[in-house]
């Protein structure tokens, strides 16, 4: 790792002015994917601003059926959040499935979802769940806040504060991961709200997350696995790489998306 | 430099290092606590887990500055009145080791699994649950039969004491 200067802010305020007076800073949250690449010499950054003790960004509040979920909150507490569980255990099933145990201790939704990687879990349900992200500056929605392949609508002193969202109906999600590094091959969060019905597609999407409107058309007169039968998943807007074709991911997301209807649907593929 | 302070195994300890020292580095080197190990040094193999503020983490992907202010439990702080931990006693008692390089990693990673499954494990989950740690000797049946053993017998009323 290249040499860099730790700070540790304790609220939003110092973080923001810290990387105002950074050369090439980077925020640091849980330090899951950052630190690792720095390790491999892939990001050098002249300043690490750590966001992780500040109080005010972190745990779950529940009130009703609206979640806010802090920017540091780590997996391990999204996937253990007795009151969540209960209003949408969809996204305490997908944090409890990140990574291994240890990186969902140190992993957080704010970290994640600011990296954007194309294979991360939480920007599908943030895409399905129409989740707003709250940052220093506004409010946005998830289809305008994930932008590429590891790109947001982020301002470089931009801070995410929370997500909120109002918990669906019923909602599932699906991955298939690879076995070794156990990203999401594909990944597909169904979420259903009266007539609502939202599909996210992580894992596969060559411009990163995205949302399968052909799969909520076929679901909105008939929302069972079967109206999926004849989807046709397109592959030329897919990853294709060493671990999987698109072709291959093409099916995958239909598999997964099946799967997802079955488990809220309570009926067989 | 970063100025770090920990409470590792129950003793206070400071220390001076450069920023980008990994947590890892600064209990081998600076502690001498080298019962942590470093395998893969890329977040995969668990050779590094200690527990950091109570929670399995891999020291491998943690500054030591980031730490700071941290209470720390590493192997050697296992335990504390000269017995074996039972996590320990279950790794001997069932031969849960070959070259013993992972046992550090695999056997705090365990301890912070039996705290979170108070009622019980079975196999499925503890294999499930061993996902970020890697035995070079694929000898996890008998790691698997360990943490087993142990969460059995810590179910009867030692979870707590862990």
């Amino acid at each position: 790792m290249y040499e860099t200067q730790y700070h540790r802010a304790a609220s939003v305020e110092e973080a923001a002015r810290l990387m105002g007076e950074a050369e090439d800073g980077k925020f640091l949250a849980g330090g899951m994917t950052l630190i690792p690449t720095m390790k491999q010499r892939l990001a050098s950054p002249s300043d690490l601003i750590d966001l992780r003790r500040i109080e005010a960004l972190k745990g779950v509040t529940v009130d009703g059926r609206t979640v806010r979920i802090g920017a540091v909150t780590t997996h391990y507490d999204v996937s253990t959040n007795e009151e969540l569980a209960k209003i949408c255990p969809a996204i305490a099933n997908l944090a409890s499935h990140i990574g291994d145990p240890q990186v969902r201790n140190m992993g957080t939704i704010g970290g994640s979802i600011a990296n954007n990687d194309p294979a991360a879990d939480y920007p599908s349900a943030l895409l399905a769940l129409d989740a707003t992200i709250i940052t220093t500056q506004r409010s946005l929605p998830a289809s305008d806040f994930f932008v590429g392949l590891f790109e947001t609508a982020l301002e470089p002193n931009e801070i995410i504060v929370a997500v909120e969202f109002v918990a669906p109906d019923k909602a599932a999600y699906k991955k298939f991961p690879n076995p070794a590094s156990l990203y999401a091959m594909a990944g597909v969060f169904v979420a259903k709200s009266g007539d609502n019905i939202r599909v996210a597609v992580t894992g596969a999407g060559e411009g990163g997350v995205f949302r399968l409107k052909d799969a909520e058309r076929a679901l909105a007169g008939n929302f069972s696995p079967s109206a999926l039968d004849s989807l046709a998943v397109d592959p030329d807007v897919l990853l294709s790489d060493m671990h999987a074709s698109a072709d291959y991911r093409a099916n995958l997301v239909k598999v997964m998306a099946k799967r997802a209807i079955a488990e809220i649907t309570n009926r067989p593929m | 430099m970063a100025k770090v302070e920990l409470f590792v195994n129950g003793r206070a300890v400071t220390g001076e290092a450069e920023d980008r020292t990994l947590l890892v580095h600064f209990l081998r080197e600076n502690l001498g606590l080298t019962g942590t190990h470093v395998g893969c040094d890329t977040s995969q193999c668990g050779a590094c887990v200690v527990h950091v503020d109570g929670r399995a983490v891999k020291s491998c992907t943690m500054l030591a500055a980031q730490a700071s202010g941290s209470t720390i439990t590493t192997i050697e702080g296992l335990s504390a009145s000269g017995e074996l931990h039972p996590l320990q006693v279950a790794f001997r008692e069932n031969h849960a080791l070959q070259c013993g390089f992972c046992t550090p990693g695999m056997i705090m990673t365990s301890v912070d699994m039996i705290r979170r499954h108070p009622n019980g494990l079975d196999e499925a989950t503890v294999r499930d649950q061993l996902e970020g740690n890697i035995c070079r000797c694929t000898g996890y049946h008998n790691i698997v039969k360990a943490v087993l053993d142990a969460s059995d017998k810590m179910g009867k009323g030692a979870v707590k004491a862990a």
